[in-house]
Order: C-alpha cells, then sequence, then structure tokens
C-alpha cells in the first residue's frame, strides 16, 4: 500500500469519526442544553413543564420551609423583582442560606419550580456569575461590600 | 522579612527563567558548547530559586502570619497544622505558586535524568521549559503575588473553605499538577524537535517516559479527585461532568492518545509529525485546564475568586503557547520525513484509530465544555451542558475504542491477520455473551445499557489477559518455558496489560455504580430503622461533637444484615464557624464490591433529621481500576529500554 493510499485510509476514517462525532453533538444539543433564567425571565418567558431549565437567583429571606413530609424543602427563589416556589426533595449544599445566591435545576409544573438539584456557591466570597447577571438584569444587583 | 525573601527568590527566578530560555538556544544554534552547557545550571537554580519562595509562603502559614494577605484570607490559628500546611495551595496564589514549582522540578530532573541526550537537544528542551517558567513566574509576580503583605495585619486569618479542609487537599493537587505540568516536558521535546527539523525513534524513546509519568500522575490525581468529591460533597455521585472536571480530563484523554502514537514512532519510525501535534496539544489542553480553572469563567469549588486581570493574563499565556506552537508546528512538521509503511489492518493502524477515537472524545468534551462560554460571549443565553450531553457524545465514541482496545494488542505490526486475532478472543467473546445475559435476565430485560457497559468491560479484560497469556505461551508451551518467558517479559509489555486490566474494572464501576445505584431519602426519628438491599439501618440520634476548628451533630446508624451486626456509622454535619459555613461528611461502608453510603441533612426542629441513603454497587472498582492504571503506567516506566543510558549503550552499538 502506497503512503497515499494509507493517508487517505487515515483521513477518510478520521472524517468518518468526526461526522458520526459532529451527528451526536448536534442530536445532544437538541436534547440537553440547560437554559439558565432568572425568575422575572423565567415567568416572562412562559416555560412549559417538559423544558427542563436553571433558576437562579437569592432565596427569599423568611421563605424557608419544609413539607409534611419531613424531607422535602420549600422556599423562593427572587431576583428583587419577581419570586418562583421552588420544591425539592433531599438536603440542601452546605452553603444554601436564606439570602444567598442559588441555582436549582428542574421543571417548572404550575407554577411551582420542581428542583431536582439545588447549587450553592462554594465558598464565602463567591457568587456564581449567572446568579450576579440574572440580579443585574432586574438591576437588585450590589456589589458586595468588601471586607 | 521571610515573606519578601519568599519575593525576592520568585523574581531571581524569573531572570533566572529568562536567561534560561534564551542562552541555550542561541547556544544550540551557534554549536557553541559553552552557552548549551547554560541551561543545566539554570534549571537547576531556577528550581532552588523557586523551592525557596515555596519553602517561605509554607512558613507563613504554618507561623500563621497574617501580614501575609493570602495567609490572612485562607488560614486561622484554630486550624490543625495539616490544613495550615495543604492551605498553602488551598488557594489561587499558593496553588499558582504549587504549579511553577513542579515546573522548576520537571526542567531540573529533565537536566538531570536527560544526562543521555544530545546537548543540543536537551539545552531547547530547557529553554522551552524556560519560557513557559517565564510567562508563570510573570504571571504570579505581577497578577497573582502570594507574598503581598497587608498592614495592620488582622489579629487572626478567615479560614480555609472548609470544604477543602480535608487530607484530600494534601494528595489530590500535586500529583493532578504532576501530570498537568508533565505534560509540558512532551510539549519542550516536541517545539525542540520542531527546531531542529528531526524526529526519530530515539526521540520518541526519550520522550515516552515524561509522557508516562504526566499521564500517571494526572490519572492518579484525576482519580482522587473524582473519589474526593465522592465523600465529601454528600451526593453520592463521583464524576459530574463539570467543566473543571473536563478541563483535567481532556489533557488525560489526549495524553493517552500520545502515549500510544509515541509507541508507533519508536517502534516504526511512523506516525512523527501526527505525535509531535498530540504532544503540542496536550500541554495546550493543560493550559485551557488552567485558564477554565484559574479564571474564574466557570463556578466551581476551584474558582477560588474572580479578578478578571488573571483570567486575559492566562489567555494571553494560552494564545502564545498554542499559537506559537501550532505556527511553529505548520512550518517545520512538513520538514519530517515519514518512515515505516503498515497496512490499516495491523497494530499501527489499531493505534491510529485509538488515537482518532480518543482525540475526537476529546474534542466533544472540549465542546461540550466551551459551549455556554461562546454562547455567553455571543449573548445568546445562559445555557449549561450536563451530563446527558456527554452520555450522547463521549460514551458511544468509547464504545468502539474499547471493543478494539482488546484486539489491537494481538495485531501484529505492519500487516496483521485480523481473523487470526478475532479467533483467538473466543473466550473474550463467550465472557462478553455470558456477561450480557446474566445482566439482561437479572434486569428483567430493561438493563440494555448496563448490559452493554458489564459486557464491555468483560471482553476487555479477558481480552488483555488472553493477549498477556499468549505472550508467556501460558498452557501451550511447557510451564517452565512460560516462566522463562514472564522474567525476560518487557516491563512495558506487562505495564500494558496490568493498564488495560485497570481500564476494565473501572469501566465495570462506572457503570455498575451509576446504573444500579439505590437512592432513598426520609425523615427519621431515633430508633427507627430503614432497609436498604438486605442492609437495616438503626438511627440512634444525632450526639453534638466538636472538632478542633468546628462544631458537629454526629448521626449514628447501627448497621445490620440479617440481625448479624456490621458496622456502624455516623456521618457528620459539621459547622465552621469563622466562615460560618456547613460541611457535610458521609459515611461509608465499603464492602470492597459495594458501598453503603449515608448522609445526614438538618433537623425539623422535632426530633426528625433527613437522611438521604446511597448503595453503589462496584463504586470502589473505579479507584482501584484508575489506580491499576497508573500502577501500569508505573510498570512500563521501570521498562529497561526507558532506563537512563540504555538507550545511548543501544544507539552507540549501531553505529
Amino acid at each position: 500500500m502506497t503512503r497515499k493510499r494509507r493517508r487517505l485510509v487515515a483521513v477518510s476514517v478520521g472524517m468518518a469519526l468526526l461526522a458520526a462525532a459532529a451527528g451526536l453533538v448536534l442530536n445532544a444539543f437538541r436534547d440537553s442544553l440547560v437554559f439558565f433564567y432568572g425568575p422575572s425571565e423565567a415567568l416572562a418567558k412562559e416555560i412549559g413543564p417538559d423544558r427542563r431549565f436553571r433558576l437562579g437567583g437569592l432565596v427569599e429571606p423568611g421563605s424557608l420551609g419544609k413539607a409534611g413530609d419531613g424531607v422535602t424543602i420549600t422556599f423562593k427563589v427572587t431576583d428583587g423583582a419577581a419570586a418562583i416556589p421552588v420544591r425539592f426533595a433531599g438536603i440542601l449544599p452546605d452553603l444554601f442560606r436564606e439570602g444567598q445566591g442559588i441555582i436549582a435545576e428542574g421543571r417548572l409544573l404550575q407554577g411551582t419550580f420542581e428542583a431536582r438539584n439545588v447549587l450553592a456557591k462554594h465558598d464565602e466570597t463567591y457568587m456564581p456569575p449567572e446568579v450576579v447577571d440574572a440580579l443585574k438584569k432586574s438591576g437588585q444587583w450590589q456589589p458586595e461590600k468588601k471586607p | 522579612m521571610i515573606a519578601e525573601l519568599g519575593q525576592l527568590a520568585l523574581a531571581l527566578a524569573l531572570i533566572v527563567a529568562i536567561a534560561q530560555s534564551i542562552v541555550p538556544l542561541v547556544g544550540a544554534a551557534r554549536g557553541d558548547a559553552a552557552l548549551t552547557a547554560f541551561a543545566r545550571p539554570a534549571a537547576y537554580v531556577q528550581l532552588a530559586a523557586v523551592a525557596a519562595a515555596f519553602l517561605a509562603l509554607a512558613y507563613a502559614y504554618v507561623t500563621s502570619d497574617f501580614s501575609v494577605a493570602t495567609v490572612a484570607r485562607n488560614s486561622h490559628t484554630s486550624m490543625p497544622l495539616l490544613y495550615r500546611l495543604t492551605g498553602v495551595w488551598g488557594n489561587h496564589e499558593g496553588s499558582m505558586l504549587l504549579w511553577i514549582l513542579i515546573l522548576a522540578l520537571m526542567s531540573a530532573a529533565v537536566a538531570s535524568f536527560g544526562a543521555n541526550l544530545p546537548d543540543g537537544l536537551r539545552a531547547r528542551v530547557l529553554a522551552v521549559q524556560g519560557m513557559i517558567g517565564v510567562a508563570f513566574l510573570t504571571f504570579i509576580l505581577f497578577t497573582s503575588n502570594p507574598f503581598t503583605r497587608q498592614f495592620p495585619a488582622p489579629l487572626d486569618g478567615r479560614e480555609l473553605n472548609p470544604l477543602l479542609q480535608d487530607p484530600g487537599l494534601a494528595f489530590h493537587p500535586p500529583w493532578l499538577y504532576l501530570g498537568y505540568v508533565g505534560f509540558s516536558v512532551a510539549f519542550s521535546f516536541a517545539v525542540a524537535a520542531l527546531i531542529e527539523g528531526k524526529v526519530d525513534p530515539a526521540w520518541a524513546r526519550w520522550v515516552r517516559p515524561w509522557t508516562l509519568f504526566a499521564w500517571l500522575s494526572l490519572t492518579i490525581g484525576i482519580a482522587l479527585g473524582s473519589w474526593w468529591a465522592y465523600y465529601e460533597l454528600g451526593w453520592g455521585g463521583w464524576w459530574f461532568w463539570d467543566p473543571v472536571e473536563n478541563a483535567s480530563f481532556m489533557p488525560w484523554l489526549i495524553g493517552a492518545a500520545l502515549l500510544h502514537s509515541a509507541v508507533v514512532v519508536e517502534k516504526r519510525d511512523a506516525l512523527k509529525s501526527w505525535t509531535i501535534l498530540l504532544a503540542l496539544i496536550a500541554f495546550s489542553f493543560s493550559l485551557i485546564g488552567t485558564f477554565l480553572v484559574r479564571s474564574g469563567v466557570l463556578t466551581s469549588v476551584h474558582a477560588f475568586a474572580v479578578d478578571p486581570a488573571r483570567g486575559v493574563f492566562i489567555l494571553m499565556i494560552l494564545f502564545a503557547a498554542i499559537g506559537g506552537s501550532l505556527t511553529l508546528y505548520a512550518w517545520r512538521a512538513p520538514m519530517l520525513k515519514a518512515g515505516g509503511l503498515f497496512q490499516p489492518l495491523s497494530r499501527e493502524g489499531a493505534l491510529v484509530l485509538n488515537n482518532l477515537l480518543l482525540a475526537t472524545g476529546a474534542a466533544t468534551v472540549l465542546l461540550g465544555t466551551l459551549y455556554p462560554l461562546f454562547l455567553d460571549v455571543l449573548g445568546a443565553g445562559k445555557v449549561s451542558v450536563g451530563p446527558p450531553y456527554f452520555n450522547s457524545t463521549f460514551v458511544p465514541l468509547m464504545i468502539p475504542l474499547v471493543v478494539a482496545m482488546a484486539i489491537g494488542p494481538l495485531l501484529s505490526w505492519k500487516r496483521a491477520d485480523i481473523a487470526g486475532a478475532i479467533s483467538r478472543l473466543a473466550a473474550a467473546g463467550i465472557a462478553t455473551v455470558a456477561v450480557i445475559g446474566i445482566v439482561l435476565y437479572a434486569s428483567g430485560g430493561t438493563g440494555f445499557i448496563a448490559a452493554l457497559g458489564l459486557g464491555l468491560a468483560a471482553w476487555l479484560f479477558v481480552g488483555t489477559m488472553i493477549e498477556f497469556a499468549e505472550r508467556l505461551r501460558l498452557f501451550r508451551a511447557p510451564l517452565a518455558e512460560s516462566y522463562d518467558r514472564w522474567r525476560h517479559l518487557p516491563r512495558s509489555a506487562l505495564g500494558m496489560s496490568v493498564a488495560h486490566a485497570g481500564m476494565a474494572i473501572a469501566i465495570a464501576g462506572m457503570t455498575a455504580s451509576t446504573l444500579f445505584q439505590a437512592e432513598q431519602i426520609l425523615a427519621m426519628r431515633a430508633g427507627e430503622v430503614v432497609s436498604m438491599r438486605g442492609y437495616d439501618l438503626r438511627f440512634e440520634g444525632v450526639i453534638q461533637a466538636n472538632g478542633p476548628n468546628y462544631q458537629a451533630e454526629r448521626a449514628r446508624f447501627i448497621v445490620t444484615s440479617g440481625g448479624k451486626p456490621v458496622t456502624v456509622l455516623a456521618p457528620e454535619r459539621r459547622f465552621y464557624p469563622v466562615q460560618r459555613q456547613q460541611t457535610t461528611e458521609a459515611a461509608i461502608h465499603t464492602t470492597g464490591l459495594a458501598d453503603l453510603y449515608v448522609v445526614v441533612g438538618d433537623s425539623d426542629g422535632k426530633g426528625a433529621w433527613t437522611v438521604r441513603l446511597y448503595h453503589n454497587p462496584l463504586v470502589p472498582w473505579i479507584w482501584a481500576g484508575c489506580l491499576i492504571m497508573a500502577l501500569g503506567g508505573g510498570l512500563s516506566l521501570t521498562d529497561r529500554r526507558l532506563r537512563v543510558g540504555a538507550p545511548k549503550q543501544r544507539l552507540a552499538a549501531a553505529e
């Protein structure tokens, strides 16, 4: 087999693989991209219950509670302009506190966000950039006071 | 005073690095032995200076010198000594200093173990290492100075992030960085080869041990990180396709491809320019990883603080390194002489397939990792790309790879008898079908993906064993002959078999723990019993248990199985008053075949506690498999061929 033929085989296998990968990627992008919205945006877009998305904002002070089963946690996520009630069955992340920025992933069912996952920031001085943006959009962003 | 000495040492290291990146290059170009010889002492001095700076910072941490800003931000007098020490790299500045320390260590290692390298090549490799050093020393001195003082000094520090107060911090970052930065040596060898315009089997033999070392360190680093996340975050998962995890996974994939293509260069003098390209890309991915993690563009435990200047600086380093090296590649690579020919169906062909699949896999991971950033920059909305994307792109690409992994080693170089190879894998085929059948039967026909994953693991494991037995002619020749072959088996062959078997074990662990995980969340009161997969857990209540710098609520579960006592599990929920932060400490009972994993949440104030239980089958196999892979890499590293001096003798004999 000549060098040219060999290169041709390698290149065509490579192209076939890339095509397969591109197909897989496009297919995955159609189904598995998860968009991020702040509460105002999420309500304005009227997202249907079949669309999974990420909801981010601050935990509204005084909204944290527990449902009757003793496991499901309820709270509200707010960007200052709008708030959405969230239900979450599980153990909250370690840095979850009222008044702090969080991101919840799940679906919006009849006005309540059913979270499958709740992410909080990982340390005291860190705020998820998405939450900062959502707060900026609703005009509620205050740069954190430097200690 | 000590901190100022550290700062001075860093500045000295920068000056030495500048000289190291210019003088040997000029020397090698002019053939001036005196200038060329400058490279080695420069590498040693640079290591000494960086080590002095590192020790100065460690001293500041251990003695709690809060006039040093990073110490005040990340340490506290109540922290145990271990965390005051590991806290050195538990923050942005210190972790960059560790990065540079390891870079200097690798350069000095090239200088000292590279005694058999031609002077010109060694000088050029060390010069390129010097350039990387210049970039990162400038970065640390001008944007992330660990020795910045603050006055007045606070009375006490603000403590290390409690999530990082774990023995994992002592091991995960150093191993990971040995991997990341280890690829810089392969990169420097590639750039040096491009400057010289010459790549030959000897070059591959020199570059392979460094690649192996970097790859096996990265394997250990990733495995430790995954294990740490598993027991610390309390989610019962071990891999989240988080951008930071992906950042470490991409150089691992390309590094694995590089290891295999370097074999082809060494044995068959083919695939040279491709191997060079992989060496450049592997380190480029390390730099991209550093950028993603250190620039704060991502939401992650690793993003210590956001400072745009740092992100821009690393981006500049990234463009210079990737752009510069690829330009050099485009200019010089066509001059590399192509070597040995081979048929598509051959050992070389199988290794090319391995490379194409690994590279394509790395490309899909890169796309999924960067896509949210692209959309964000374009203002097209905020998205996240989660596990579903990777499961439906990366995982399918790895299936043919694992299938080929069992076949490839049985093929001969140049031209192979594929039918013969497959017929020798009959036992592996039978094992695969048996495993698939058992899993499908046990799951009632629904566990198709689990059956496929475990079947692949069986295929790879048995296939690897067959190849190993063939090599020893086990059961085909008298035992004495097999023993003799075992004694003369090259370590690299043994290393390959061990690493491939480790991969099979890890795949089995990943599949079973993901698809057969049992999870339960409930509210429990003292005295209540919950059952999971044959275990009964009796909740005994919660007691207060305080540590040196935290207050803990410790739950107690008495675990029995069929009435027989098994163990006592004591998960904790800790509160760190300085940072006002809570952490979860999972309690895990492992049998080696499965983990019983318990996390305790908060109480409702009326005596009930939220409890989360997992049963994760085969999960310990993931990390065991990774460590076995790394062990395989280590065995290969001890091969005679790669040992110092051995290649030189062979070259001398050939001449």
